[in-house]
C-alpha cells in the first residue's frame, strides 16, 4: 500500500519535473525519440510503437500457445501426462528472463538469419519470439485453472448430447470459462509489455517507428535500461525522461492489469 | 461360439460373432463411416483436429524448453569448473568466473528474506487472522494483486530513487535488498494468505473455546500449521528475487567486481548481471563464458526449486485435515 503510493509518488515528481522542460504535446505529438544527441527530441511514440512490436509479437505466440496447452492438460492429457508437464511449464516459467535474452541474441537471432538474410544482428523478431515463449506457461496454467474450474456436469451434459470432444471444448467449457481465459492474455499482454532484460539484449537500441519486426528497436524499458546503465549525471534531462517512460510503463501495466481483475469479477460464471 | 446355454445374449449373440473375427471390426468401421453426412466427417475430423492441434502446441512448448536448456547446456558445461565458481571477472574470457556474482547473489537473497519475510508474512497475518473485513481492506486487496503485476524495472525505478538517493544508501547491496523485497512482498503476501486461508476455521474456534485470545491462537495454532506452506511461498518467492535482473540494474548493481562484499554497505554484483554483461559483448567467448554463468544459475534455481517441492510433499503428507 505504502509501496504503491511511494510507486507513485516518486515517478511523478520526476515526471512532473520532465514535463517542465519537455512539453507534453511533444511528448505524445512528435514521432522521433532523440534524446542523447542535439536537436533533442523527445516524441514517445517510437517507443511506444517498439513495445507494441513485441507485445503483439509476443501474445501471437504465447496466447494461442498458451491456450492450446491449457486445452490439451484439460481436455487430453493423462493424469501422468499432467504431472510429467505442469513441472516443465513450471521450470519454464521459472527461468529467468536474462537467459530469455542470451537465448534470442545466441541461438534464435541466428536461425532468423539463416531463414532470412535481412534480419540485423538485433531485430524485434526474436525478442518477440522468446517473450511469446516466456508469457506462455503463464497463460497455459492459468487458462488450466479457469478450465479446471468448470464443473464436470456441465462438460457432461455436452457429451451427453452426442457432442464430440471438440464441441464440448470449444462450445461449452471455453465459453463457460471465458473470463478466466481473457484474463490471462491480459495478464500475458501486460507482463510482455513491461518485460525488460530478454528485450533490451535482443532487440537493441534503435529508437524507431516501423512494423518490421527483422529490424533493431527500442522498447520503453530498454530505454530505461540503456540510460540508467550509462554515465548519465543525475538531474539531466535524460534522466528525467526515464521518469516519464516509466510512468506510462506503470499506468499502461495498471490499466490492463485492472481490467483483467475487473473482467474475472464480473463475467465470472458461479455454478452451484 | 453361439448363446445357445444361457439366457443373457452377448455381443457374440447379437452381431452373430462377427466381432471375433479379425480386421472385421475395422471393416465395420468403414462402412459406418461410408453412411456419414459431410457434417458427422466434418465433426469427426474437427475433433481429430482440435486433439492434435492441442498436442502439438504442448509439443512445441515442451520442445522449446529442451532445446534452450540444450543449447545452454552445449555452449557453456565445458566451461564449468571449480575455477569457474571460485575465480573472479576477468578481461579474458577464458579466465572469467562468478565468484563475486555468486556471493553478491548469495547475500543479496539472504538480506532480501530478513527484511521481506518478517513483513510479508506479518501483513498476511494481519490481513487474514485481525484485519475486519472493511472497504479499507478491499482496498489493500487489490492494491496487493495489482502490485505483483508491475513490471519490475518500475521497481528499480523506485529504489533507485527511495533508497538509493533518499535514504543514501549508495549503490550498496543493502539498497539492492530493499529493492529485491519491495518486488517480492506482494507474492509472499498472497502465497502467506493462500496458505493460511487452508487452515480450517475448526481449529481456531477450538482455541478460542479454550479460552485462548486471538494472538494466543494464531501464534500457537495456526501459523505452526501453516508454517510449510508459507515457506514454499516465501522459498519461490526468493527463487524470484534471484533471476531478477532489471531491477538491479537500475539500483546500479556492478558489473566487474573483484572483490566479494562484505558490509552490506559494500557495492555487489549478482549471477543475472553477470551473464547480461557478458551476453551483451559482441565476442562469442564471452557468450560462452555467459552460457557457464546460465547453467550455475540455473542448478541454484532448480535446487531451490526443489526444496520447494519437497517441502510441499511432506506438507501435503502431514496434513491430516
Amino acid at each position: 500500500m505504502i509501496v504503491t503510493i511511494g510507486i507513485i509518488a516518486v515517478l511523478l515528481s520526476e515526471t512532473i519535473e520532465f514535463f517542465r522542460t519537455v512539453s507534453i504535446r511533444e511528448f505524445f505529438g512528435s514521432a522521433t525519440w532523440a534524446p542523447m544527441f542535439e536537436p533533442r527530441q523527445f516524441g514517445i511514440w517510437p517507443l511506444v510503437g517498439g513495445t507494441f512490436l513485441i507485445t503483439a509479437g509476443a501474445g501471437l505466440i504465447g496466447i494461442p500457445g498458451g491456450l492450446g496447452v491449457g486445452l490439451f492438460l484439460n481436455e487430453f492429457a493423462a493424469p501422468g501426462v499432467r504431472a510429467f508437464i505442469k513441472p516443465l511449464l513450471e521450470i519454464l516459467a521459472g527461468i529467468p528472463t536474462v537467459v530469455y535474452g542470451y537465448f534470442a541474441l545466441t541461438v534464435v537471432t541466428p536461425t532468423l538469419q539463416r531463414m532470412l538474410p535481412d534480419t540485423e544482428v538485433f531485430n524485434a523478431a526474436s525478442a518477440a519470439i522468446v517473450v511469446g515463449i516466456m508469457v506462455l506457461p503463464m497463460v497455459a496454467s492459468l487458462c488450466d485453472d479457469a478450465l479446471r474450474a468448470v464443473p464436470r456436469s456441465v462438460k457432461e451434459a455436452g457429451y451427453a448430447l452426442g457432442a464430440t470432444k471438440c464441441e464440448v471444448s470449444l462450445q461449452v467449457t471455453v465459453p463457460a470459462a471465458l473470463s478466466g481465459i481473457i484474463a490471462s492474455f491480459i495478464l500475458a499482454i501486460s507482463r510482455a509489455f513491461g518485460e525488460t532484460m530478454a528485450v533490451t539484449l535482443a532487440a537493441g537500441s534503435t529508437p524507431r517507428l516501423t512494423l518490421n519486426p527483422l529490424q533493431s528497436i527500442q522498447t520503453l524499458t530498454s530505454y530505461i535500461v540503456q540510460v540508467s546503465t550509462g554515465d548519465t549525471p543525475q538531474g539531466s534531462i535524460e534522466y528525467k525522461s526515464i521518469f516519464a517512460v516509466g510512468m506510462l510503463l506503470l499506468v499502461v501495466t495498471l490499466l490492463f492489469n485492472m481490467l483483467a481483475y475487473s473482467l474475472v469479477k464480473r463475467f465470472r460464471s458461479v455454478y452451484e | 461360439m453361439s448363446n445357445t446355454h444361457g439366457m443373457t445374449p452377448t455381443n457374440s449373440a447379437i452381431f452373430g460373432g462377427s466381432l471375433r473375427i479379425p480386421g472385421e471390426k475395422a471393416a465395420a468401421k468403414t462402412v459406418v463411416r461410408a453412411t456419414w453426412k459431410p457434417r458427422q466427417r466434418w465433426r469427426a475430423f474437427s475433433s481429430k483436429l482440435f486433439f492434435f492441434t492441442s498436442l502439438m502446441a504442448t509439443v512445441l512448448a515442451v520442445a522449446a524448453l529442451i532445446y534452450l536448456l540444450q543449447s545452454v547446456a552445449e555452449q557453456g558445461l565445458d566451461r564449468v569448473s571449480w575455477s569457474f565458481i571460485t575465480s573472479f571477472p576477468s578481461r579474458f574470457p577464458a579466465k572469467a568466473g562468478v565468484k563475486a556474482a555468486l556471493w553478491g547473489s548469495a547475500y543479496l537473497t539472504a538480506l532480501t528474506a530478513a527484511i521481506a519475510v518478517p513483513i510479508g508474512v506479518g501483513a498476511a497475518v494481519y490481513l487474514e487472522e485481525f484485519a475486519a473485513d472493511s472497504k479499507l481492506r478491499r482496498f489493500i486487496d487489490i492494491n496487493i494483486a495489482n502490485l505483483a503485476g508491475v513490471p519490475s524495472i518500475v521497481y528499480g525505478m523506485l529504489g533507485l530513487m527511495l533508497f538509493v538517493r533518499i535514504c543514501n544508501f549508495g549503490r550498496s547491496l543493502l539498497a539492492g535488498a530493499a529493492t529485491m523485497s519491495l518486488l517480492i512482498l506482494p507474492i509472499i503476501i498472497v502465497a502467506s494468505r493462500e496458505a493460511l486461508k487452508t487452515i480450517p476455521m475448526g481449529i481456531r474456534h477450538a482455541a478460542f473455546g479454550l479460552g485462548a485470545t486471538r494472538w494466543q491462537t494464531v501464534r500457537a495454532h495456526v501459523l505452526p500449521s501453516a508454517l510449510p506452506g508459507i515457506l514454499t511461498g516465501v522459498i519461490l518467492s526468493l527463487s524470484r528475487a534471484v533471476g531478477e535482473t532489471a531491477p538491479l540494474l537500475m539500483i546500479g548493481a556492478l558489473s566487474y567486481m573483484a572483490f566479494v562484499p562484505e558490509t552490506p554497505m559494500d557495492a555487489f554484483t549478482v549471477l543475472p548481471i553477470q551473464i547480461f554483461n557478458w551476453t551483451a559483448r559482441p565476442q562469442d567467448e564471452f557468450h560462452v563464458t555467459a552460457a557457464a554463468g546460465i547453467i550455475v544459475l540455473l542448478a541454484l534455481l532448480l535446487t531451490v526449486n526443489a526444496l520447494a517441492i519437497f517441502m510441499r510433499m511432506r506438507y501435503q503428507r502431514k496434513a491430516q485435515w
